[in-house]
């Protein structure tokens, strides 16, 4: 076998490695989702898993949801931080099978509030987080859930 | 099955507001379906990322979600992505009116 032929056919094996075992790792760094927190399934290693296990308790974190939610599956929930310098605000549910519903990153251009439908399984605490100055701070909010809407 | 979605961007109060619906089935670990959910949404503001997002099947079926934006100008383009838990994704674009 000439060195031409040899050199080819070693391409050829690199190039299925690459196929094989490199592009999937790829792809799921492309992702972007942080598959630890949301696999956690207590509120306190949910919260530990993105980086804020001690929060400080702060009033200027408003959320904005129903005491009451007659159905599980569509519960309002609005977050407000009045925390200058906010660059991320996190969801827990803290009776969720698993707890972390949500997290939004905040960059130049967008202001610290978001406001989506998530699920709750049980009378709950919604718990929010934000991120202002290399600090976390949290509030809470209780929601009675009369059915659970996990099911969904 | 995924489906289209529908977006307004409009001026209040010297900032944006953008209200997001995307048609997605969001099913749970607990259901007996197949776990399908959005995992990733992304706004942006003439082609710059202004939020990441990352959610869980916690939210709800045919996720409707607002956001608001810093300033603004009718005419802004505002782009809304989402791409889920088996590879498929979907955007919207429109303008702030």
């Amino acid at each position: 076998m000439n060195g031409r032929r040899r050199l080819l056919r070693s391409a050829g094996a690199f190039a299925a490695v690459i196929v094989t075992g490199l592009l999937k790792p790829a792809l799921a760094l492309a992702s972007n989702w942080n598959k630890d927190a949301f696999g956690q399934k207590t509120a306190q290693d949910a919260l530990k898993s993105i980086g804020a296990a001690n929060p400080s308790p702060s009033t200027d974190l408003v959320i904005e949801a129903p005491q009451i939610a007659e159905n599980g599956a569509v519960v309002p929930v609005e977050i407000t931080s009045n925390i200058p310098g906010t660059t991320a605000i996190a969801v827990v549910i803290e009776k969720n099978p698993f707890p972390l519903a949500a997290k939004f990153d905040f960059l130049e251009g967008a202001l610290p509030y978001v406001k989506v439908n998530v699920k709750m399984g049980e009378t709950s605490d919604i718990r929010a987080i934000a991120w202002a100055g290399g600090k976390q701070f949290t509030a809470t909010r209780e929601v009675k859930v009369t059915i659970g809407g996990c099911g969904g | 099955m995924a489906g289209p979605m529908k977006m307004r961007a409009s001026l209040s109060g010297g900032n944006t507001d953008v209200r997001v619906l995307m048609i997605h089935p969001m099913t749970t670990a607990q259901s007996n379906q197949p776990l399908h959910f959005i995992q990733n949404v992304t706004v942006k503001v003439n082609g710059r990322t202004v939020i990441d997002g990352q959610i869980s099947q916690a939210v709800s079926r045919n996720p409707v979600f607002s956001f608001r934006l810093k300033g603004g100008a009718k005419g802004d383009r505002i782009e809304v992505s989402w791409l889920d838990n088996k590879g498929e994704s979907n955007r919207i674009e429109s303008t702030v009116a």
